[in-house]
């Protein structure tokens, strides 16, 4: 296997936890819902999914126990912004502390423990096609579903009656309100969206990725997926590019750290970082009204009744 | 069903008690949680709370604790009474101890006079202002987030730290364990009492406290700042300039956070390591929304939290309890805090759910 | 087209819609009381009164957003209970916002769409709405994202929007709100049309001329409670008026005025907008003198935010474009032009003038801070504040709960009196004031009124921003209307009639500027 296409795999393996959380975000903040926690919830769900796997032998339960997790986080979340008309960025701050520590109890009794990793997709032929084949068709089920998300996302977004309301709401939402719209249980319905995205993301770490827990397995890949969502200017097919972009940089930094590249390992692993901060302030200005946050992101809403 | 409803005039009275409200429901569901890790409730939460309590040693821990989360709190709650969402105190944090910490390395085995010290403090303030003023920068002339800004910063300080103490920081006579040679004396914060960890620190964690509450209360950049993050179209109006705002209130808490690092490297741990920091950046934005962002409510949670960081280190020894657990105590605590202080501004009532009758077409 | 509805009701004295004792109380507040009020079809039927007085409440209930807290509706005469807005429109009853409840950034089909059932597809909403607005006489573009169109236009959305669901009973809040006269009257057509189609019209109104031309019936609320049901074509304006405002209230008095130098010039400004749906302004040039007071009419929307953040300094502009007693200010801060002795009051009450949430001492410092005691050396001086607070009170009968409340706990007319008053009591040599007496009840509107006119009587200049005719007829000795950016030369008291007032606010026959030196 070619030094170029083990990159690329090893580049989708890293983007695939990035989309995933970005993509639920993604709903979540055009329904007009800024969700900070988002590194506490995919945490948990990566503690919860190995423990799920580790328990059963099953990566699917692994999965679902993941996606539970982050929904469940995801829920106090709603209760306190939604039903409480709490501020949502301190909301999402204590979300993430929690969840690092939750994280930190649950999968205290599974450190040093290991699974079988989730199976990589086998197709005799197609996969044994040079370069191609192993990129294309032998991945593990996570890349896929993470593709066929975004997809589903999209056409969910820009087809659906309910994604034109959830849109509406993001704009709007006193108008949303006034139409009869109901606000504040589509905005719901997109935060849990979101965690059960975040939780599988997450998940995907253990289960997939590096088949053990460690604590702080997810070492601010949630922040990361936070500034893709503004990276991809809240559209679907940009969170693709994004998601990949800073996988490859990912990637790459400790290909040249093995490279013997003479540049300290501690600046190369910046550079995730280090780009998203750059990729924040070099969008912010050539934004036009196409780009733009939903209009009512991270604001409060109490309807009058 | 339950609905939310406006309050014509926020509740003073729940205003003040909702810190305790959240607090007492913080208790009841760890107690919760323990009684699910097998352990007695009441047992647990005596060795967390009362136990430190009764050990003088514990209450000077507790004093040492809390500086740098006073410290550090207070600058934040300039930052959020202005709605500036600095996340990034943490790295602010270290960025002050590398600061102040450069020079008690640099300064290290010459027989330099004690100006070392307050110069070692100066800078440590000065380093966490410079680095606090970047993700201000990126939030005025670019419009950033400051949120993602501030923390990713963070990621780059811990990066920045590990790399100068395991490289050209480390002690040469430290059989390569990745850290820097003890301070000399004139680079170290003297202890108040003969033989106690407990320093001047927090003699300046208490002096800030004072300046802080009259500048917020009584001055008018207090004002301003309260202001600002009420109601900006106001602020305007009455003159103020959000933008530069944004960069004085992110230089104040940087400096401070920075001071704090620089503090906590020159009083307690007297050298500079990789993971030094217990993550007291992040606490204290607990502690922060826990003192409802006044410097006196700060003080007194910094004390309530920094008790809880003893306890839990005690109860890991004693009752087998993963020091995890302090860390969901201090979340669950901010989203109890958080829950309550909604009903300052807002009254849940009962609304009888109407029954669909006919007519609907 | 849309469908006659022939089957509204067995016998045309049966109402259509009766809302039987209806109530309703917010908090301590008690928006509707008891009222009763019965709607016919083939009926333009008025809804009169302040603001304040419970229209915009009752009708909420109406169309199913709001519940009642006691009394029932009936629609046609059964008993119904609206769970929401979309149970309303699917029985008949369609509704226009006064203020719209549009999305900026999605298009003018998905707008609409989102106010219809989920029954018909998206493309045939499309097509259907591009036909039924070309019929009658509102046309739009399916395509085109609000946030590109103009007031009327977007108004448009919201009538067509509702009309698509054939509605047999169509509700409109203040529409000529936001209407040159020449739009109302085409408004008006429209609704003549769809009375002739038998359906019932329930319009909202605080303007009593238009009610008497446009209505069959009127129901007159004051104060939450229904006063009268009359025929307003029989009824003068004047008892319409004494009906809606229930006592004399005390005549506002000019009185005579100095004549005095321009104390305040505005000299061929020119302001780009800093936001997408702002006005540029366009060569504004007007001067007001000591001693008057100086009007500025216009519909909402054509560039008197602009030119108020232009004179207040909250936008920088050329220095030499604005003069305070001959000396060039344009291009300084807010602060350094309240200490040279102007004074400004905004539209919006909660969040500009005021922080809701801060105490009303606080929100005299707000203004005060540069230009009084009421800062020492950086400190602020609390008793100063207080007193500030008390004189206001005292001067202009400010009612509230306690000595020092949130400014958010006092009504809208004496939030306004304590706004306009902090800065009158400073006897400030010019004062800029955008929308004086909007949403306060009649007393406080005298009163301000008053205050505003005695002002001027004391010299100062005063520049007073309105979309309230009657109240610019009032007290304004010159009269200048602002469209598109563009300020008209002032016109005298004489020379100021509705007609002409209204050709300028719709952009047409704007003076030149030689006449308005003849005429003032």
């Amino acid at each position: 296997m070619g030094l170029l296409e083990s990159i690329i795999l090893a580049v989708l393996a890293a983007s695939t936890p990035l989309l995933l959380a970005a993509a639920g975000e993604l709903v979540a903040e055009r329904s007009g819902v800024l969700n900070l926690g988002v590194e506490g919830m995919m945490i948990v769900g990566a503690a919860c999914g190995f423990a799920g796997a580790y328990l059963t032998g099953s990566i699917v339960i692994g999965a679902l126990a993941g996606i539970a997790a982050g929904a469940a986080l995801a829920a106090v979340f709603a209760l306190l912004t939604l039903g409480l008309a709490v501020n949502q960025v301190a909301t999402g701050l204590a979300l993430t502390i929690l969840g690092v520590g939750l994280s930190g109890l649950i999968g205290a009794g599974f450190v040093g423990e290991r699974i079988v990793p989730a199976p990589h997709l086998y197709i005799p032929g197609l996969t044994d096609v040079p370069f191609v084949g192993r990129v294309l068709f032998g991945q593990d089920p996570f890349v896929y579903f993470s593709l066929a998300l975004v997809i589903g996302i999209w056409w969910f977004l820009y087809r659906t009656r309910a994604g034109l309301e959830l849109r509406a709401c993001g704009d709007n939402p006193a108008s949303a309100h006034a139409l009869g719209l109901p606000v504040l249980r589509t905005r719901a319905l997109a935060v849990l969206f979101g965690g059960a995205c975040a939780g599988l993301g997450g998940a995907y770490l253990p289960l997939a990725y590096t088949p053990f827990w460690i604590s702080g397995m997810t070492a601010g890949r949630g922040w990361i997926a936070l500034a893709l969502v503004v990276f991809a200017s809240w559209q679907p097919a940009r969170l693709v590019v994004g998601a990949y972009l800073f996988g490859a940089v990912t990637i790459l930094q400790l290909h040249a750290q093995g490279a013997g590249v003479g540049i300290p390992s501690q600046f190369m692993s910046s550079l995730p970082y280090l780009a998203t901060i750059l990729v924040l302030v070099a969008l912010s200005r050539t934004r036009g009204r196409a780009g733009a946050a939903p209009a009512s992101l991270g604001t409060v809403f109490v309807p009058d009744r | 069903m339950l609905v939310l409803e406006r309050r014509g005039e926020s509740s003073t009275a729940i205003a003040i008690a909702s810190p305790l409200i959240a607090i007492a429901l913080t208790l009841a569901t760890i107690a919760v949680l323990f009684a699910l890790l097998g352990k007695n409730p009441l047992q647990a939460l005596a060795v967390y709370f009362i136990d430190p309590l009764t050990d003088p040693y514990a209450l000077q821990e507790m004093a040492v604790k809390a500086t740098p989360l006073v410290l550090i709190a207070v600058g934040l709650s300039f930052c959020y009474l202005a709605n500036v969402w600095n996340i990034g105190a943490e790295g602010q944090f270290l960025i002050g101890a590398l600061s102040g910490g450069w020079l008690a390395v640099a300064t290290h085995g010459t027989h330099a006079g004690p100006w070392v010290l307050p110069a070692m403090l100066v800078l440590g303030a000065l380093g966490g202002a410079l680095y606090g003023l970047i993700p201000a920068v990126c939030k005025v002339r670019f419009g950033a987030s400051e949120i993602l800004t501030s923390l990713m910063l963070v990621y780059v300080a811990d990066l920045l730290l590990d790399y100068l103490v395991r490289g050209p920081w480390r002690d040469p006579q430290g059989f390569n364990f990745p850290t820097t040679a003890e301070f000399d004396p004139v680079a170290t914060l003297p202890p108040m009492i003969e033989g106690s960890r407990l320093h001047y620190g927090a003699l300046i964690a208490l002096a800030v406290v004072i300046a802080a509450t009259v500048v917020l209360g009584r001055t008018i950049r207090g004002f301003e700042i309260r202001l600002v993050g009420a109601a900006s179209k106001a602020a305007r109006f009455s003159g103020f300039d959000a933008d530069k705002l944004v960069l004085t209130t992110f230089a104040i808490s940087g400096a401070l956070a920075g001071l704090a690092g620089v503090i906590e490297v020159a009083g307690p741990v007297g050298h500079l390591q990789p993971g030094f920091s217990p993550g007291y950046g992040f606490t204290a934005i607990i502690v922060a929304f826990l003192g409802r962002l006044h410097p006196v409510g700060i003080l007194l949670a910094a004390l309530f939290l920094a008790l809880t960081f003893i306890g839990g280190e005690g109860a890991q020894i004693t009752l087998k309890v993963p020091l995890d657990l302090t860390k969901v105590f201090q979340g669950l605590l901010l989203f109890y805090v958080l829950a309550c202080d909604s009903l300052v501004l807002y009254r849940i009532r009962l609304v009888p759910q109407r029954r669909t009758a006919d007519g609907a077409a | 087209m849309l469908e006659r509805s022939a089957e509204i009701a067995p016998s045309p004295r049966q109402p259509l819609l009766q809302a039987l004792g209806i109530s309703k109380r917010f908090g301590t507040l008690l928006a509707n009381d008891g009222i009763d009020l019965d709607l016919f079809p083939a009926e333009i039927h008025a809804l009169l009164g302040e603001n304040g007085a419970g229209k915009s409440t009752l009708v909420k209930i109406i169309y199913g957003l709001i519940q009642p807290s006691a009394g029932e509706l009936r629609w046609t005469g059964r008993t119904v209970v609206l769970d929401g807005p979309a149970q309303a429109r699917a029985l008949g009853i369609g509704m226009v916002f006064q203020h719209f409840s549009l999305f900026e950034n999605l298009t003018v089909a998905e707008n609409v769409v989102l106010g219809l059932p989920p029954t018909e597809s998206f493309a045939a909403v499309s097509a259907r709405l591009a036909e039924l607005s070309r019929a009658y006489g509102l046309p739009l573009d399916p395509k085109r994202e609000v946030w590109r169109l103009s007031v009327g236009e977007r108004q448009r959305i919201e009538i067509v929007r509702a009309l698509m669901q054939n509605p047999k009973l169509l509700i409109l809040d203040e529409p000529t709100a936001v209407l040159t006269p020449q739009e109302a009257d085409r408004l008006f057509e429209t609704l003549e049309r769809l009375k002739g189609e038998g359906r019932a019209v329930l319009y909202i109104s605080h303007k009593l001329e238009e009610v008497k031309r446009l209505c069959d019936t009127a129901t007159i609320l004051r104060l939450g409670k229904k006063v009268a049901t009359c025929d307003p074509r029989r009824e003068t304006a004047a008892s319409l008026a004494r009906m809606m405002v229930g006592s004399e209230i005390g005549e506002v008095k000019p009185t005579g005025r100095a004549a005095a130098g321009a104390r305040l010039v505005v000299d061929d400004l020119s302001l780009e907008p800093d936001d997408p749906h702002g006005v540029r302004l366009d060569h504004v040039s007007v001067e007001v003198r000591g001693g008057e007071i100086l009007g500025v009419a216009g519909v909402a929307g054509n560039g008197q935010d602009e030119l108020f953040a232009a004179l207040s300094g909250e936008r920088p502009v050329a220095a030499d474009a604005i003069r305070i007693d001959h000396r060039p200010v344009g291009n300084l801060s807010v602060n350094e032009r309240r200490r040279r002795g102007v004074a400004f009051v905004p539209e919006e009450r909660l969040g500009h003038a005021t922080a809701p949430r801060m105490s009303l001492s606080d929100n005299a410092l707000l203004t005060g801070h540069a230009v009084t005691d009421m800062v020492r050396h950086g400190f602020i001086n609390r008793s100063a504040t207080l007193a500030s607070v008390d004189r206001t009170t005292k001067a202009f009968d400010v009612r509230k709960s306690k000595r020092d409340p949130e400014a958010a706990s006092l009504s809208g007319g004496n939030l306004q009196k304590f706004v306009v008053g902090r800065e009158i009591l400073r006897e400030p040599g010019v004062l800029v004031v955008s929308q004086p007496t909007w949403g306060v009840d009649a007393g406080a509107a005298a009163v301000i009124r008053q205050a505003l006119i005695d002002l001027a009587a004391r010299g100062a200049a005063v520049l007073v921003i309105s979309q309230d005719l009657d109240e610019l007829e009032e007290i304004a000795d010159r009269i200048a209307v602002m469209f598109a950016g563009r300020m008209s030369a002032p016109l005298s008291a004489a020379e100021a009639d509705r007609e002409t007032l209204g050709l300028l606010m719709g952009g047409s026959a704007a003076k030149p500027r030689e006449a308005a030196h003849a005429g003032a």
